[in-house]
């Protein structure tokens, strides 16, 4: 690896310790930044801070942090697969999915029979609508319009469903789900920290180190059969992947837009496309991206706490905007 | 010297429709062949099954013997190299990152590239003449540079034979010219077996040793440029009228348009231009 990326490398790493540490100070209570340290330094000493710090916080982080890197990471491989860098892990019906499963599990009272129902639901309901787009577009020849074509069609359809249900449902249910529509952490449930981590951490190593295959496979999959790549295979074991990633993203945090579209597509400009780097260095800055924008969410109207996905929608569309309109010929690519 | 492709009895198509009807041909270690005809006549059809990338469905294709169906994808690759007509890339990859992809095939999985690869990626760019576009991004390049990057591309997976689809089109004459001068020299001093679909009859007759003339899937006629270049065959299979005259410095067939005009008699032009 060049010097230049090993720089990248560790300045990504440090920000992101700065900014997490950092954010742990912010909250209802301030807390002063050599408390923190303390706290963090010291997790069994007896302080007012440590059950903030440790409880409320600290996990709450985390979740950003993995929800970040998850998204997007899961970006930079939609954005390959696809062979169109203005892809996102939603792409492919994923989000209209898992909101049809939340509300499904919210309708049904499953609810409030179990903490974990909501989750699973939202994972089934993301996996199952890329399962079936994949399907759809395999029916084809696995054209890339008919992917992107039919992950806009399944989102319309559950979309839809998802309306059709908030019509007919009590209002207090509706808050709730709608909260959660938007891409919201603080919902986020400590018990499943360990297994979400476990799975967007192994994932993202996994995508990782087959990156040379998305390498080949951006170039098409005729050309890349042709440099003797089993195209098939391989496009599956990405999408099985992506799609987990996605889903336990998504089961734990609601559709936090932007992540996936903008971070991959800011760090090919700083990287470059080779997806052995781009990958994991837009999954460090996914996740800085997305702990100081929960932090923003928790304390900017405070005691109100917004939803994260509500900041990421405003501040990733205004940087796509100046992008837009700075750059003199628009190079999206 | 023998027959590095052998295609026999082919037959394939997409779906429901048939496509390639029995053709049969060969190509010989060294040649330059090319396959020309017009749109629809199946020239991309014909190189896809002969590639593998479309099963066909009867009949067989031989390289160096085997069976195509046969050989492991990987294994193919290092033999043969395609450039499909149209590549699209959407992501600024260095053209030395692209070049080096032509390695694709050798390497293990997780192996990195070795001292080894990029000398022979180094190599295929000399060749090329882009040894001074190496940091150059996609987006940067024109038109002539970008087919010489995919040559270099090709050149890495040190292929015997070269199968190329139409790797003139969209390029002005200069790098026409500039991309079959080089397919050449590689087939002169690499001993490279070329098999290219041209769309233009002229530089089929200037750089093909053999060609073959496609018709409805079917092969119409089969041989050197002047066997095959004439008035008649021309005009039969593109039902259009043309003069076909000699190059006075290669001495091979130049085929000369005749715009048609109105109200003309077909037949009439037809005895005019050739007595």
């Amino acid at each position: 690896m060049k010097l230049n990326k090993i720089i990248l490398f560790i300045s990504l790493t440090i920000s992101l310790i700065v900014a997490a540490i950092l954010c742990l100070t912010f909250g209802a209570s301030k807390i002063g930044l050599y408390d923190t340290v303390y706290t963090l330094l010291h997790p069994g000493s007896e302080n007012i801070f440590q059950s903030i710090i440790w409880q409320i916080r600290f996990p709450r982080i985390i979740f950003a942090i993995i929800v970040g890197a998850g998204l997007a990471a899961t970006g930079c491989i939609f954005q390959g697969l696809l062979r169109n860098p203005l892809a996102d892990p939603y792409t492919l019906g994923t989000s209209g999915g898992a909101a049809f499963g939340v509300t499904l599990c919210v309708v049904t009272g499953l609810l409030k029979s179990g903490i974990l129902y909501m989750p699973i639901f939202a994972f089934l309901g993301a996996f199952v609508s890329i399962l079936l787009v994949y399907e759809i577009a395999s029916m084809k020849r696995f054209s890339i319009s008919t992917l992107i074509l039919g992950g806009v069609v399944l989102n319309f359809l559950f979309s839809s469903f998802v309306l059709f249900i908030f019509s007919i449902m009590q209002t207090e249910n509706v808050h709730s789900t709608i909260l959660w529509l938007m891409g919201d952490l603080s919902s986020a449930r400590i018990e499943l920290i360990k297994i979400i981590s476990s799975v967007v951490i192994l994932g993202i190593i996994l995508l990782s180190l087959f990156s040379r295959e998305l390498d080949i496979l951006t170039l098409g999959e005729e050309k890349a059969t042709y440099l003797g790549m089993d195209t098939e295979n391989v496009r599956k074991i990405f999408f099985i992947i992506a799609s987990i990633i996605v889903g336990a993203c998504v089961s734990v945090s609601g559709i936090i837009g932007f992540v996936g579209l903008l971070i991959p597509h800011l760090m090919r400009k700083i990287t470059g496309p080779v997806h052995a780097v781009l990958i994991p260095a837009s999954a460090l800055a996914g996740a800085i991206f997305l702990t100081i924008c929960d932090t923003l969410a928790r304390t900017i109207i405070a005691p109100i706490e917004l939803p994260v996905g509500v900041i990421t929608g405003i501040f990733g569309s205004l940087v796509f905007l100046s992008f837009l309109i700075k750059s003199k010929k628009w190079e999206i690519f | 010297m023998g027959n590095i492709l052998e295609i026999k009895n082919l037959v394939c198509g997409y779906v429901e429709k048939e496509i390639i009807k029995q053709v049969s041909f060969s190509a010989k270690e060294g040649e330059f062949l090319g396959i020309i005809g017009p749109n629809g006549s199946g020239k991309t059809t014909l190189l896809r099954s002969i590639t593998g990338l479309l099963k066909y469905w009867e009949g067989e294709v031989l390289y160096n013997g085997r069976n195509i169906s046969k050989i492991p994808l990987r294994e193919f690759a290092q033999n043969v190299a395609v450039l499909p007509q149209i590549l699209n890339i959407n992501f600024s990859f260095t053209v030395q990152q692209l070049v080096l992809m032509g390695r694709y095939p050798y390497l293990k999985k997780f192996q990195s590239i070795s001292k080894k690869d990029l000398d022979i990626a180094k190599n295929s760019m000399s060749l090329t003449d882009i040894s001074h576009l190496t940091e150059r991004r996609v987006g940067e390049l024109s038109g002539g540079e970008w087919q010489r990057v995919l040559i270099a591309q090709a050149l890495t997976q040190e292929p015997k034979l070269l199968l190329l689809d139409e790797p003139t089109t969209h390029l002005d004459i200069t790098h026409q010219i500039e991309t079959l001068d080089l397919i050449k020299k590689l087939n002169k001093e690499k001993n490279l077996t070329i098999i290219v679909v041209l769309h233009d009859l002229n530089m089929a007759s200037e750089y093909c040793e053999k060609i073959i003339m496609l018709e409805n899937g079917e092969i119409y006629r089969e041989g050197t440029p002047e066997e095959v270049l004439t008035y008649k065959n021309i005009e039969e299979v593109y039902k259009t009228i043309v003069v076909v005259i000699e190059n006075p410095v290669s001495k091979k067939p130049h085929v000369v348009l005749i715009p048609g005009k109105e109200g003309t008699n077909e037949k009439r032009t037809h005895t005019n231009l050739h007595g």
